[in-house]
């Protein structure tokens, strides 16, 4: 039977397979660390500094930063500029209405964009990485930037006096065998940070985007542990009882 | 009516209390059947002892009923069934709520593990003949059961009202305008507007918290009474009511309580130590338990590239996909060749009657003057793929009832249906090519062989003599 169901199985499923090779974007892997509270605790201060005057994360409340290590006076010094109350949640000060009218859509909320960003092609970090530094230069644009993981992206490159100015250029490099045609971004004019430190800055940032997403992980990951932990104990009495019970049983 | 004097309950187990018990046991029992349930279905329901693997999963789906109920609840507490807060509530949930990432990740991974066993629980009664007579009521109550967890997955997803729950919904809705005359106003009857809106939202959700459990609660005990009432099958395919003791029980069954509730835990914690793995490990199954896209609150005015139901709705979107217009022909000709071959070999007069008379308007309506659209016949594809199952009991014309004892056509076509099910569900998650649509024409063909063609290869193929006893 189970060599039947393995034939069968090959010889149906091959011709799938083959099929579902798609045509996915390249992600770089973001480099982030979920433990590492200085890292959170810098991409939340970056979060604010340049995402929230646009973009709110309507889900998210200050006071829940407490878990990244931050006590609540710590928040309300270092990260509340609307003088709102610490148990609010991340709303932001512009009106919809203008940012419809300025950037042509409303910027989407960033809640939960680190989980909604996710595909086959990698996480959600992966893409928020890559997007963060994938602006470049485009004159055909409204906003002047354009972007090689989110095409045509109504967003203009808020981080660029950090990275300063990309060019997309056509390169040539050797393939497997034969040259290949590439597109490669180059920094045009530099920005007051160096292509190593805008990296670690952007990685600070979707860490803390990715905790934001889903502020339960840690716990969850930690409570997991203790409860397969309590299931493999139960397996041995549960089996040993079985075993009691059904001795008797030909 | 004097009910009759019962004799006194005499409880053990509980040292110097079990004369408090007794007497307890004993009041309540002269006023509710409580030892008489006991019995009948616990401490003298009598299982085949050689129950295997497959037979874990009737219990574990019950096991995930309670747990969608109970977690049901406790969501409800804290879920706002109202377009403009729904999204919200769910992420307050997620956050706000204490202990409420649980209950919800329970509910989302409770969803797909409820069909995960419930699919594990129907291929079992497809390889041991289990919708067999005199099982066939068991079948059926188990097939409305089906159903109804189907329209209760449906409406549940709405209920975040993230992208995919909102373009899924539209999507499915919209299937019932492609009927002909009634479609267009049935679809706004549906919806009570004329896109998927707040009152959609609300009545949804009237649907899956009361509506459907409800019936399939009342399902639910009839499939077990049913159950109860003829006996399980068995991998043997055997009844063991054949062969009875000196006091009248079956030599090859043992009591359900304590045999297989010990032997049910032990499925029971494996079973909970997966579903716990992915719970608190892979919540989103990489997209498939909790789709990317739903983590975007739904937008009536942007649709998805790629619209795509959860996973275990996907066979049965791949065979809606795959009827295009080119697909007619092949089907006409499907279902005249099974017209032919009902005339030709069928005995009985009655069904060659009927496939005289009904093939002949199928195949006008598919391809004459009058033909209905192919959307149409999709969605009738569609609905015809999951009733189809009904008929079982009736299309398996085999003198036995196990697959150890059927013929090499059976254990070949339940082969093939089982990866045709599964490549039309993968199908199912993908964008639509050329390629794909062709692969998923082929293997809707051969899903409705599996089941049309029964009653000639289970009579055609040699088996095997059924023992007279189980065999452990």
């Amino acid at each position: 039977m189970n060599k039947l169901v393995m034939t069968l199985a090959a010889l149906l499923l091959a011709p799938l397979v083959a099929l579902a090779a798609g045509d996915a974007v390249k992600l770089d892997r973001a480099p982030i660390d979920e433990r590492d509270a200085l890292s959170l605790q810098r991409g939340a201060r970056h979060f604010v500094n340049y995402c929230l005057n646009c973009h709110g994360a309507n889900y998210m409340r200050y006071n829940r930063l407490q878990d990244i290590g931050l006590s609540e006076q710590q928040i309300l010094d270092n990260l509340v500029f609307t003088g709102v109350k610490v148990g609010d949640l991340m709303k932001t000060a512009m009106d919809p209405k203008d940012a419809k009218e300025w950037f042509g859509t409303a910027p989407p909320d960033l809640t939960v964009t680190a989980r909604s960003r996710a595909s086959h092609a990698g996480s959600g970090a992966d893409w928020l990485y890559t997007y963060l530094r994938g602006f470049y230069r485009d004159a055909s644009r409204p906003s002047g930037w354009n972007n090689t993981v989110y095409p045509n992206v109504a967003m203009p490159h808020v981080l660029w006096e950090l990275q300063g100015e990309q060019v997309l250029k056509a390169a040539t490099v050797q393939g497997p065998g034969y040259p290949v045609e590439v597109q490669k971004l180059e920094i045009a004019r530099p920005g007051t940070l160096t292509p190593l430190e805008y990296d670690r800055m952007v990685a600070d940032l979707v860490n803390y985007l990715h905790y934001m997403a889903e502020p339960a992980r840690a716990d969850r990951k930690l409570i997991g542990v203790y409860v397969l932990a309590f299931l493999a104990l139960m397996w041995g009495l549960a089996y040993l009882l079985k075993k009691e019970y059904w001795k008797d049983v030909h | 009516m004097a009910a009759s004097p019962k004799q006194p309950v005499a409880f053990s187990g509980l040292g110097p209390l079990n004369g408090a018990m007794s007497g307890l046991l004993t009041w309540v029992d002269q006023r509710f059947p409580l030892m008489s349930l006991w019995r009948d279905h616990l401490a003298e329901y009598y299982a085949p002892k050689n129950f295997n693997f497959w037979y874990f999963f009737g219990g574990l789906a019950m096991l995930v009923l309670v747990l969608q109920i109970a977690t049901g609840i406790f969501l409800t507490m804290h879920y706002k069934p109202d377009a403009s807060q729904a999204f919200a509530s769910v992420e307050y949930i997620m956050r706000d709520v204490p202990g409420g990432w649980l209950i919800r990740y329970m509910h989302s991974t409770g969803a797909s593990a409820f069909f995960i066993v419930v699919y594990l629980h129907m291929f079992r009664g497809l390889m041991y003949g289990s919708y067999r007579k005199p099982r066939e009521l068991i079948w059926i109550f188990g097939m409305l059961i089906y159903l109804c967890l189907m329209a209760e997955a449906f409406f549940g997803y709405l209920l975040p009202w993230g992208q995919m729950s909102y373009w899924g919904a539209q999507v499915i809705v919209n299937l019932f305008n492609a009927l002909p005359v009634i479609g267009p106003d049935l679809s706004v009857w549906i919806r009570g507007d004329y896109v998927v809106s707040d009152a959609t939202l609300n009545r949804f959700f009237a649907f899956h918290v009361i509506a459907i459990p409800l019936v399939l609660l009342g399902l639910v005990a009839a499939h077990i009474m049913a159950l109860h009432e003829v006996g399980s099958n068995n991998p043997d395919g055997v009844e063991i009511k054949k062969t009875l003791d000196a006091r009248g029980r079956p030599v090859d069954g043992i009591p359900f309580h304590p045999y297989y509730t010990v032997k049910d835990t032990l499925g029971v914690v494996v079973f909970l130590f997966a579903f716990c793995v992915i719970l608190f490990f892979l919540p989103e199954m990489g997209g498939y338990f909790l789709e990317y896209n739903n983590f975007i609150p739904a937008d009536p005015l942007k649709t998805p590239p790629h619209i795509a139901p959860v996973w275990y709705f996907t066979p049965y979107y791949s065979i809606l996909r795959a009827v295009t217009e080119d697909f007619m022909w092949p089907l006409a000709l499907g279902v005249a060749a099974y017209a032919a071959l009902i005339l030709f070999t069928a005995r009985g007069c009655l069904v060659k009657i009927v496939a005289l008379l009904v093939a002949p308007v199928v195949i006008l309506l598919m391809k004459g003057p009058l033909a209905f659209e192919a959307k149409v016949w999709g969605v009738v594809l569609m609905g015809v793929a999951t009733l189809i199952f009904f008929l079982l009991p009736w299309l398996d014309q085999s003198p036995v009832k196990s697959i150890r004892y059927k013929g090499p056509l059976t254990k070949w076509s339940l082969g093939i249906f089982v990866v045709t099910f599964l490549a039309l569900g993968y199908l199912g998650t993908l964008t639509v090519t050329e390629g794909r649509t062709v692969m998923a024409q082929i293997f809707t063909f051969i899903y409705f062989a599996y089941f049309l063609l029964m009653p000639w290869y289970t009579t055609m193929e040699k088996t095997r003599p059924e023992p007279a006893r189980v065999t452990m």
